[in-house]
């Protein structure tokens, strides 16, 4: 069978490659000094996608992205692994939402696809690692979810059949279609680039990167259709105004903490077995060992 | 992770060689492909474009998996069972993503699946495959055998093959026989013409690289009674049709990642690939050209690999309360190391670029009838390539194993051990100077360009290009050790003694390397206004001159009657 399938996928800083700069005075990211990157998890995902559709032909993987209009850079990057194109959902009321607002403001977005059989994301995102986003959309569309998921294992009588990786071990379940999945980092990585794709979907620009093209450049992407990006605002996706953006967070920062790790607890052992061997056996009891 | 491409600026400024202009200009044919590709350039920026950011692709695999996998690669290794080779967990891994990165058959037209890639960004990626994996860069780089069926082939064994290799099958080419090893002539697999005009393969064939690809070149007898080259005719043998067993695979010392077969054709059904009796003084020489440009690529991958290793152990290692790279000794020896390693890889990018000119050339000429200008350019061009492929060979492959001695030696008792990747690189490298022709092969290939001038016609071009002003005083030097060099070969040639100049031979193919490279460097660092090459021009052009100096006075003061001496019993 053929597939409509949305990836969520987010930009997010490279928290993991963090500089002495990564945070600013008031302990908030400093966005300016980390390079912008697809959220690896989202990979995790899109990569699922990919083989869903490389198994079911006539699929089709879009990305759907919430952010500033730079999010692009995330839909082309998929493209040039495999998707078919995306979407840019941008627009300045949606700024400064925490999980409930983006998760509504996605949500509101998946409905005006209309036509999806599968919701895919990363189990979370590495700016917040709420994994919060993907459940609630969920919810919001009274769709079955899946989280923790490492392979789709395939489709059955119109069901999805998904392993999860649990703490102690794995799960294998079976939900019907439509519904939302999560992917784990423990899931393979996304295929590469492709060559031919990456010439082909180079020049894929949004709505608001073709405003500030050439006229011949523009003409070079109105006739080849695949190169379009398209942008939703809030109203095209029929989003209520009190729910999305800062008006639709309730989550409110209190106050924002510098944790400086240190090294509190230290035992003094005696220079001899018996001591050496009830320290190996605490270890052992908590854990920390074996 | 490291982005093997981004992270060495060199390359891309080799990559922007005014000539390449040129080179793109001709292999897009100005560009016409645009209507019917999705993938193809619209100019030459566009197209300059598609090959910085592909390489990134392959930049970003090579520093990611294939160097991550490159130390369990080598101690897996690939080993035969069933008749078959089977390649190690992390090979299988490399060439998936090679697969889905679609970086195979690069230099293939679009119309069979190619990428239409000039050999120049393609050699790029060689280098890069080659500092990851030198192994790995073997199987990868056997695509550049699909050149050979497009040359030869017919369009349906283009249309057969090629799209094949493009979609990620591998290729081997059976040259090698216990018998007929860097002596071809002697082949004796036999080819038994049959009824249908196919053909059937009987015999063996021993240290075949990939041996147990899919699509196979075979060079085998078609002429029965014959003895000499003559009688060999090239075939392609498709594994689907089965008939070839892997009867071993070879224990080797390095690249253990690639599969070395030994093969045994039990009535494997086979194509002709071209004209019959072509095939060894034909088509395998053409092959073993680009094959040879290809361990050229290989071998300055590995020189990278070795100098990075060894600088970042210099750096890191103290001694004597400092780290060692602070040292004469350690930094003499690592300048050198790098000055060896940028001068091969500017006669590698130079080597390559005639290639291209005069390939180029050459295909447009299956089109039309090309002008005299043209002609004379392809005539030009296809002797420089002639010229440089083997002495890059000879000479970068030469300088990879220094690389690698010298590494492990800054590694010190370290080194010797197998905690470091030095060793494996050392291992790795000592293959690079002994296949598709050995050092000592390349002198023989090289030695007529030294006879007949060309390498003197190419010193000549290189005096008269511009020179920084910090280079100013190399130019001067290397036009004394082109005087030096031209007393040489005249010494040489007033004995008249064919032995003599056979003799001689790998000293004056030295010095026309040491000569041709360090003016390369001279030249591209200043073309490229960059400080590094400047750096290794100085360097390198002190060891060349040192090195002319050494050959000249050798040559000077031998007397022909003491050759004598140096013959065998």
């Amino acid at each position: 069978m053929s597939l409509n399938i949305i990836v969520l996928a987010k930009q997010v800083p490279d928290t993991r490659n963090v500089g002495k700069d990564a945070m600013k005075e008031d302990g908030t990211i400093n966005r300016a000094a980390l390079p912008a990157i697809f959220n690896p998890e989202d990979l995790n995902a899109l990569e699922q996608a990919l083989r869903l559709k490389d198994a079911n032909p006539g699929s089709t993987v879009t990305i759907l992205t919430m952010g500033l209009p730079r999010a692009a850079e995330v839909i082309r990057e998929a493209m040039f692994r495999g998707a078919d194109g995306g979407i840019v959902l941008t627009d300045r009321v949606l700024g400064g939402a925490d999980t409930l607002a983006t998760s509504y403001s996605l949500a509101q977005a998946v409905k005006k696809f209309g036509n999806y059989d599968i919701i895919l994301g990363g189990r979370q995102a590495i700016d917040g690692d709420t994994a919060q986003v993907g459940p609630q959309i969920a919810e919001k569309l009274h769709l079955p979810q899946v989280t923790y998921a490492e392979e789709i294992l395939g489709i059955e009588d119109g069901k999805i059949i998904v392993k999860r990786r649990l703490e102690n071990g794995v799960e294998t379940v079976k939900a019907p279609l439509p519904c939302v999945i999560t992917v784990n980092g423990s899931a393979p990585d996304c295929r590469p680039r492709n060559a031919q794709r990456l010439m082909k979907y180079k020049r894929a620009v949004s709505t608001s990167e073709k405003a500030h093209l050439t006229d011949d450049q523009k003409a070079f992407i109105d006739a080849r259709p695949y190169l379009n990006i398209d942008e939703w605002s809030a109203a095209y996706v029929e989003a209520d105004p009190e729910q999305i953006g800062l008006p639709g967070s309730p989550t409110k920062v209190k106050a924002i903490e510098n944790v400086v790790f240190t090294a509190k607890e230290s035992l003094q052992l005696e220079n001899n077995d018996e001591q050496i061997e009830k320290l190996i056996i605490d270890l052992i009891a908590n854990h920390t060992i074996g | 992770m490291a982005n093997f491409y981004t992270d060495n600026p060199d390359l891309r400024a080799h990559l922007s060689h005014p000539l390449m202009e040129k080179i793109v200009a001709l292999k897009e044919r100005n560009y016409s492909d645009a209507e019917k590709f999705d993938y193809a350039p619209v100019d030459f920026a566009d197209a300059m474009d598609n090959y910085d950011k592909v390489l990134e692709i392959v930049g970003d695999i090579c520093g990611g998996k294939i160097a991550e996998n490159a130390e369990s690669v080598d101690h897996q290794g690939a080993s035969c069972s069933d008749g078959h080779a089977h390649y190690a967990d992390g090979t299988v891994e490399n060439l998936d993503l090679c697969r889905k990165a679609g970086l195979m058959g690069m230099s293939m037209p679009r119309r069979l699946g190619g990428l239409n890639f000039p050999i120049t960004p393609y050699i790029m990626a060689a280098d890069i495959v080659s500092r990851a994996d030198t192994g790995f860069e073997n199987l990868w780089g056997l695509q550049d055998c699909a050149e050979t069926i497009y040359e030869f082939g017919s369009e349906e064994q283009k249309e057969k093959y090629i799209t094949r290799v493009c979609q990620g099958e591998t290729m081997s080419m059976d040259l090698t026989e216990p018998d007929a090893g860097s002596d071809l002539q002697s082949v004796m697999l036999k080819a038994t013409e049959q009824p249908d005009g196919t053909w059937r393969l009987n015999g063996v064939k021993r240290f075949i690289t990939n041996g147990d690809s899919d699509i196979h070149l075979v060079l085998a007898r078609s002429e029965d009674g014959t003895k000499d080259g003559r009688g060999l005719s090239m075939f392609i043998y498709d594994k689907r049709d089965g008939g070839v067993t892997v009867r071993r695979i070879e224990n080797k010392m390095g690249i253990k990642g690639s599969p070395t077969c030994e093969l045994v054709y039990k009535n494997a059904k086979a194509e002709l690939c071209g004209s019959r009796r072509m095939g060894l003084i034909k088509y395998v020489m053409a092959l073993m050209n680009g094959a040879r440009l290809g361990i050229a690529a290989q071998s300055v991958g590995v020189s990278e690999i070795a100098y990075r290793e060894a600088l970042q152990y210099a750096r890191e290692r103290q001694q004597f309360g400092k780290p060692i790279i602070e040292f004469p000794a350690v930094y003499e020896m690592l300048s050198v190391m790098k000055a060896k390693l940028d001068a091969s890889r500017c006669l590698l990018y130079e080597t390559s670029r005639y290639v291209d000119l005069y390939k180029a050339y050459e295909d447009i000429e299956k089109e039309r009838k090309l002008t005299p200008e043209e002609k004379a350019e392809l005539k030009v061009y296809r002797k420089y390539a002639d010229a440089c492929t083997p002495l890059a060979k000879g000479l970068s492959s030469e300088y990879c194993n220094q690389n690698a001695y010298d590494c492990i030696q800054i590694h010190g008792g370290s080194g010797f051990m197998k905690d470091y990747a030095c060793e494996r690189v050392y291992r790795d490298a000592r293959i690079t100077s002994i296949y598709e022709g050995t050092t000592q092969l390349q002198v023989v290939a090289a030695i007529r360009h030294v006879t007949t001038g060309t390498y003197k016609a190419l010193m000549d071009v290189y005096a008269g290009m511009e020179f920084s002003e910090q280079l100013a005083g190399v130019k001067t030097r290397l036009a004394a050790m082109v005087e030096k060099y031209q007393a040489a070969i005249d010494a040489v040639q007033a004995v008249n003694d064919p032995a003599y100049t056979d003799f001689m031979a790998r000293r004056l193919v030295e010095m026309a390397g040491n000569i041709v490279m360090a003016y390369l460097l001279a030249t591209d660092a200043t073309r490229y206004n960059s400080e590094s090459m400047t750096k290794s021009a100085l360097v390198y052009a002190n060891m060349a001159e040192a090195e002319v100096n050494k050959h000249s006075s050798f040559i000077a003061a031998f007397k022909p009657e003491e050759l004598a001496a140096y013959t065998k019993a």
